[in-house]
């Protein structure tokens, strides 16, 4: 398809175009890089390379009490890893009864994963919330406004959506190293934990980074379910602290969404490969 | 077709050491579950019963049946989607039937129960002559002589009786009459009580199964309920005036068409769903949200598509420099986490200080109202879906591409085509092929969108003359949220849920398509 050597023209105007999308899609992400360096709070007015760059967004960020950033930055992660943790755990169980049991209803089951993840959590919004609701008022700390009870919400989807990426990966590994554990006298699940786990860490991860990072950016479910400002996870203290005060608190905003979305980049920036091909493999891939 | 064996391979081999134990753990957990099951159900908590009770008969399978022995893994992720995916989903369909909501939120029996409890003073009530006492911190006493000459004495807002000359009594005068109680309580006269009659007026006192309220300066009223359920008849009775309520459309209503409130939650049907179409309030808004639904998500998949492919196959060309650094500068966008960057452009699109008027402003165009304004709002979501979306449409297609065979395109090169002919005629089909799949669930996953509709517009500008909380922006799903949670005049759970159920209609019509197109239904009945 490509044939011979481009001329200098034929070069120039695709560089042209390329740099043209590079603007597109850097001009937001640097100017909020510029934006929380810049002693100015608004958006008025400013360079792009501020005059006597400072930290003073960043330190305010952690010292304004109006808006606990630190606690919403805590409860995100925290939220999200013990999410991402238990969705590793549910979805390898499951994966591997996927996999290695042959019973009945395993077929249907395998079929019925695929229907239920095609509708998202968030569209029964309001029934999880009234359930939530019921739940809480026999136990007031799995109900609303709970992050114990936000995580039970997303361990919902824990098997639907990964559990036929897991699968397809136990799939590659040979049944005769669980046999041969077994014939050493050990049981399914210890040949389970000891000799399959290890083997599919990658995939172990990927699932994990997976659901981590979906954890961490989901915003309805986590809107509709906590309601004081001390138990906000990130994106819905963002979102309440910003509303419309773009003029006079943009600076802080923009030191704030850097740092928020900065473990999100490195984490995508370093399994970038592992987590495109678990992306776009979709339910289906084997 | 394999059979129902539990397992080929991982049939339990040496249960003998583990078993006992086992045993006893699931014994002790159902005793557990009997006393909690038997609290919830005292308390009146049927859907957590009901949860407990599932998840314990899948306990008690899967550990005590050997023939059971996958579910021991399936059966934590299966608890948790069963409740929080399965249960949900059925619920609202339920929910879209009812008109629960803002003035139907109880159940019908905690209406009753509510209404019931509330009390009056008949005309003939009984009245008991009460004497008040007051301690230094301001604390009230009273004690009142019923009709049997018994006393009685308050603490709080509780009576107890009294023994005749109990020592709480005093008189320290000694004429005969309770001047004082223990613990430095002194009488206080008729008017003293003026000041706390308002007060007092509102608060019930209880002793055993009587009610009673300060009626005047100097006595007691006894109390009757207002309220009777007749519950073979299905009717609520006003003792005081003897009107009969019978319950229509979620309130028990009089004859006369006198609603009590509160009213409570009942299924009205195809209501809702009629309302969607019908009511013209609610239902040109809803199409207005209907159709720019598919429109956005039509153009965010086109948008993406066309900008990550053209991308890609400049990119493709080995002989272009810079490939690799390009390409990881255009990713970025995908790696940040959309709803910073939702944000971040809603900050941008500000019509009075964003970046974007500035901008335009500079190069000498007049600025735009991007939020204010219907069309350029759509505008503006699209073009920060665009940004969102063309880096995974760039690396999908990258892919694809990459797999295309090289020989097609040698054949073509020998025929003569030209690299648009090559293109029409080689590149787009075969990319087709694994593309249209991503690109249906790409529809799918923007028809539900809310973040960026949410975080950039909150589904503004309003409409004008919705009956509904509904803008020009709105999607189905924001619209759900906006309708159950943010209604300047209440909420409502019901109609929401109804378009919640539309969703699911839809999306379901858009994932069969999908999934003949890409032949999962073979694939799952293939050996998986």
């Amino acid at each position: 398809m490509y044939k011979g050597r481009l001329s200098f023209l034929a070069q120039a105007w695709r560089h042209a175009l390329i740099l043209i999308a590079v603007l597109f899609a850097l001009g937001p992400i640097v100017w909020i890089i510029s934006a929380s360096f810049n002693p100015s709070n608004t958006i008025v007015g400013q360079s792009l390379i501020p005059p006597n760059p400072t930290l003073a967004h960043y330190r305010q960020l952690f010292t304004d009490p109006r808006h606990p950033f630190h606690i919403w930055i805590w409860n995100s992660t925290k939220v999200a890893v013990i999410t991402a943790t238990l969705t590793v755990a549910l979805t390898a169980l499951g994966a591997y009864a996927f996999s290695r049991f042959r019973f009945r209803g395993r077929r249907g089951g395998l079929f019925a994963l695929i229907l239920i993840q095609m509708f998202p959590q968030m569209l029964a919004m309001v029934a999880i919330y009234l359930l939530m609701l019921q739940l809480g008022e026999v136990f007031p700390a799995l109900g609303l406004n709970t992050h114990a009870g936000l995580i039970m919400v997303y361990l919902g989807g824990a098997l639907g959506v990964n559990t036929w990426l897991m699968k397809g990966y136990f799939d590659t590994i040979p049944r005769s190293l669980e046999e041969s554990a077994m014939m050493d006298g050990a049981t399914p699940f210890q040949a389970f934990v000891r000799i399959i786990l290890p083997l599919v860490r990658p995939i172990l991860i990927v699932v994990f980074m997976l659901s981590l990072i979906g954890c961490y950016s989901e915003y309805v479910l986590a809107r509709v379910l906590l309601q004081t400002t001390d138990q906000y996870t990130l994106p819905v203290g963002m979102q309440l602290f910003i509303s419309d005060q773009y003029s006079s608190r943009w600076g802080i905003f923009s030191a704030g969404a850097l740092l928020g979305a900065l473990p999100i980049v490195i984490i995508f920036l370093l399994l970038q490969n592992q987590l495109v091909s678990g992306l776009t493999a979709g339910a289906v891939k084997e | 077709m394999p059979t129902a064996h539990p397992s080929r391979v991982a049939r339990p081999i040496r249960l003998g050491g583990a078993r006992p134990i086992r045993l006893a753990a699931v014994a002790l957990l159902d005793a557990l579950a009997l006393w909690a099951g038997i609290w919830l159900g005292s308390t009146g908590a049927w859907l957590l019963l009901a949860i407990l009770v599932l998840g314990c008969a899948g306990i008690n399978i899967a550990f005590l049946s050997d023939r059971a022995y996958p579910l021991r893994y399936l059966l934590p992720g299966l608890f948790f989607m069963a409740m929080m995916v399965v249960y949900p989903i059925i619920y609202t369909v339920y929910v879209a039937f009812t008109d629960y909501g803002t003035g139907h939120v109880l159940t019908k029996a905690q209406v009753i129960r509510q209404l019931e409890s509330r009390l009056y003073e008949p005309p003939g009530a009984r009245r008991y002559p009460f004497v008040a006492f007051q301690n230094a911190d301001g604390d009230l006493r009273f004690l009142v002589t019923l009709e049997d000459g018994r006393q009685i004495l308050s603490e709080g807002d509780q009576f107890h009786a009294l023994e005749p000359g109990d020592p709480v009594l005093l008189d320290t005068d000694g004429d005969g009459t309770v001047d004082g109680l223990a613990g430095g309580y002194q009488a206080l006269p008729s008017l003293g009580i003026m000041r706390h009659l308002g007060a007092l007026q509102a608060r019930v006192f209880h002793y055993g199964e009587m009610e009673l309220r300060v009626t005047s300066l100097t006595h007691f009223a006894r109390l009757s309920h207002r309220y009777r359920y007749d519950e073979a008849r299905d009717e609520l009775v006003d003792l005081q005036t003897g009107t009969v309520y019978r319950p229509v459309q979620g309130f028990f209503t009089s004859d006369t068409g006198e609603r009590l409130s509160p009213g409570f939650r009942s299924v009205v049907g195809w209501r809702n769903f009629q309302t969607l179409v019908t009511n013209p309030r609610v239902s040109r808004p809803f199409l207005r949200v209907f159709v720019w639904t598919f429109v956005w998500a039509f153009m965010s998949v086109a948008s993406t598509f066309v900008l990550g492919l053209g991308l890609a196959l400049l990119l493709n060309d080995p002989r272009l420099r810079f490939r690799r650094t390009y390409r990881s500068l255009l990713i970025l966008p995908y790696a940040f986490p959309a709803f910073i960057s939702a944000l971040v452009w809603r900050g941008l699109f500000n019509t009075e200080v964003g970046l974007i008027n500035q901008i335009l402003q500079a190069v000498g165009l007049s600025g735009v109202p991007w939020l204010a304004d219907p069309f350029w709002a759509k505008v503006a979501v699209l073009l920060v879906n665009l940004w969102l979306g063309f880096p995974y449409m760039m690396l999908v297609t990258t892919g694809a591409l990459q797999s295309i065979p090289e020989e097609l395109y040698e054949a073509a090169y020998c025929d003569g085509a030209t690299a648009w002919q090559q293109l029409r005629h080689i590149t787009l089909p075969m990319l087709m092929i694994s593309v249209a799949p991503l690109l249906i669930s790409s529809f799918a996953f923007n028809f539900n969108n809310f973040n960026v509709i949410y975080l950039v517009t909150e589904g503004r500008p309003p409409i004008p003359g919705a009956g509904t909380p509904a803008g020009a922006t709105d999607i189905l799903i924001s619209y759900t949220y906006r309708l159950a949670f943010e209604g300047g005049s209440g909420t409502d759970y019901g109609l929401a849920s109804a378009v919640a159920v539309v969703i699911f209609v839809l999306i379901g019509t858009i994932s069969y398509l999908n999934f003949r197109m890409t032949g999962v239904f073979e694939k799952v009945g293939e050996n998986v």
